[in-house]
């Protein structure tokens, strides 16, 4: 009996990993497929049969982007909106989740409500007006429309509250409140060195939404010399849509930084994304 | 640090000073919590309440966004009932919608269910199938359009050789459908199996063996019990896939421009709001179709909530979670 149910789960185990397989090779061919285009001259992209393989025109293909678009310019733009917002968004969220997770105060528990209720709201709705509110602030165009909307989010301080509440024993507050340490030291003592891990999950998830955001950034970034990565490629696209090898490698270009972020933070990432997913 | 200190001293003087504590001092003391609060409160009321509320009032205007604001009342809305394009636009979303949420979910629970047999290998498969999700949308959709590209298209290629006609995927209405819920679907069937796979490591094992013990068989079990222990992580990716499936917008804008393709067979319903607000600077008809969506969000959530996690299932669940505790102590 029992080696019978053996043999079957060694069945199972090697459909499982075949199965597995497949579906690891379709959602890494087109990377894969990216940098065959990427590495190609497009004459040759154009070719039936296609090349399949990968070329030795990368570098040629690169320089290209960088004659035709202010690339580096536009990951500057992307780099410090997106690690300004992740400083401002771990800084505020995981103040508010420290004070939602931790204390009780008048209106606290009617105050995370309302903060719960602001998940319903689809950003698209917001978007005319964030921008004609933008617009007399005279902020279309510059780094703070990308920044200071998005300095504090309701996911940020849920899943932080959440986080909080099983990570600090009210024993190291208590006895931080003995040493007569006050709100803000506490935060600083005892909250921000246990709330770290959750930092970093939040830190890498903030990070990445920004970098990849295209809507808000195509909107509100008016000025063609200051685009950010996402509405840079999209116009190399547009235009020199005939030229794919280079648009390839400008791809190529964007998407490598962010997925060296991923596999430096990665696992960790994905065992807190489905956590979160199980406990709501 | 040395102000920290001296904000609460005077606090907890206060306190002792006043027997039976008065209520403004409940207030007071909690000035560090609410300061700590406040700046999600300050940067919402700025950024999300007001412009949800101007929105209201913009709904209800002619504006081009420079001259002056007219009043029209309710004609924006009526236009919008009455508007072609915009119930082509709803279409065109809820078929893509529909046409990669499906097959989604479907291959999740398939790739869950691998990823929990399979022992080996966990964290480089997990890897593996979230980086499609952390791309960016723009590069992946550049490179999808060139798999679908019509006349030199990988896809083509491939239909070729194998003795098939080419297909003008990026001409045809359904095709450009396919085409943006194929880059969908490879976006999220990773991210949904890794949910689903937590929610499948989650069911306790104590459960099955109650299944076992009554003598139910391997469907029995998956049908009876996996899948009703599930449906709280499977009511969490059906709602969250709709949301994110009614507001496909980068998809469309990348692969075929501002037009939506041919015929604007690929105009989804955000796609239709940017056309109108920011191309041609209608920001009244703008914030009508944001409420528009915003009520087709609402009705899809509460028809998910209906669909999947109504009562029934939850007495189930609740019934074979009793049984199997109620096992347990018999046992002992």
């Amino acid at each position: 009996m029992s080696a019978e149910s053996n043999h079957s789960g060694r069945i199972r185990e090697v459909v499982s990993h075949l199965v597995l397989m497949f579906g690891v090779a379709l959602s890494i061919f087109p990377f894969y497929w990216m940098l065959v285009m990427a590495s190609n001259t497009t004459p040759d992209i154009f070719t039936y049969p296609p090349k399949l393989v990968v070329g030795s025109h990368l570098l040629e293909n690169m320089r290209n982007v960088l004659d035709n678009i202010d690339f580096f310019g536009a990951m500057l733009i992307t780099l410090l909106a997106s690690l300004g917002v992740t400083v401002l968004v771990l800084f505020f969220d995981s103040l508010a989740a420290f004070a939602f997770a931790k204390y009780e105060f008048p209106g606290s528990k009617w105050l995370f409500g309302l903060l719960l209720a602001t998940f319903m709201i689809p950003s698209q709705l917001a978007l005319v007006p964030q921008f004609v509110t933008l617009a007399e602030f005279g902020w279309i165009g510059s780094l703070k429309a990308l920044i200071i909307p998005g300095a504090a989010n309701a996911f940020g301080i849920f899943w932080m509250r959440q986080y909080a509440r099983g990570a600090i024993p009210d024993e190291l507050i208590a006895a931080a409140k003995v040493d007569g340490a006050g709100f803000f030291r506490q935060y600083l003592t005892v909250g921000l060195p246990v709330l770290r891990p959750g930092l970093a999950f939040l830190g890498i998830f903030t990070f990445i939404n920004v970098w990849n955001d295209y809507l808000w950034p195509l909107i509100v970034m008016t000025d063609p010399n200051k685009l950010t990565l996402q509405v840079a490629l999209q116009q190399l696209n547009g235009v020199y849509g005939t030229d794919y090898s280079m648009v390839m490698a400008g791809a190529l270009m964007s998407v490598v930084p962010l997925i060296g972020v991923f596999v430096i933070g990665g696992r960790h990432f994905i065992a807190d994304i489905a956590a979160g997913a199980v406990k709501s | 640090m040395a102000v920290s200190n001296a904000v609460s001293a005077p606090a907890v003087t206060a306190t002792t000073k006043d027997p039976a504590g008065r209520p403004p001092n409940r207030y007071r003391r909690a000035l560090p919590q609410y300061a700590a609060i406040s700046p999600f409160f300050i940067l919402f009321a700025i950024f999300g309440a007001f412009p949800v509320l101007f929105s209201i009032w913009l709904s209800l205007h002619s504006w081009d966004g420079i001259g002056a604001m007219q009043w029209v009342g309710l004609e924006q809305y009526s236009y919008l009932l009455s508007d072609p394009k915009f119930w082509a636009a709803i279409t065109n979303t809820l078929i893509i919608w529909v046409l990669s949420t499906v097959p989604m979910l479907l291959l999740a629970l398939v790739i869950a269910n691998a990823l929990h047999n399979a022992t080996r290998f966990r964290s480089f498969y997990r890897i593996a199938y979230f980086i499609p999700n952390i791309t960016s949308v723009v590069a992946v959709t550049m490179v999808f359009g060139s798999i679908f590209s019509n006349n030199f298209g990988l896809l083509n290629a491939f239909l070729q050789s194998v003795g098939l006609n080419k297909i003008e995927w990026l001409s045809q209405p359904w095709g450009i459908k396919v085409a943006i819920a194929t880059i969908v679907t490879w976006r999220w069937v990773g991210y949904n199996a890794i949910i689903f796979l937590a929610g499948l490591q989650a069911i306790p094992s104590d459960v099955y063996e109650a299944a076992k013990v009554d003598g139910a068989s391997p469907r029995q079990t998956f049908w009876r019990v996996t899948v009703p222990m599930l449906r709280p992580v499977i009511l969490f990716a059906a709602i969250t896939s709709t949301i994110g499936g009614l507001q496909i917008f980068t998809e469309s804008q990348v692969l075929l421009g501002n037009s939506g393709g041919p015929g604007g067979a690929g105009t989804t319903i955000v796609s239709y709001l940017y056309q109108n607000a920011f191309g041609a600077n209608q920001f009244g008809y703008g914030a009508a179709i944001g409420w528009a969506l915003f009520i087709l969000i609402v009705l899809f959530s509460i028809i998910n909530w209906r669909l999947i996690g109504g009562d029934e299932n939850d007495r189930l669940t609740s019934r074979l979670r009793r049984r199997a505790g109620k096992e347990q102590t018999d046992e002992r």
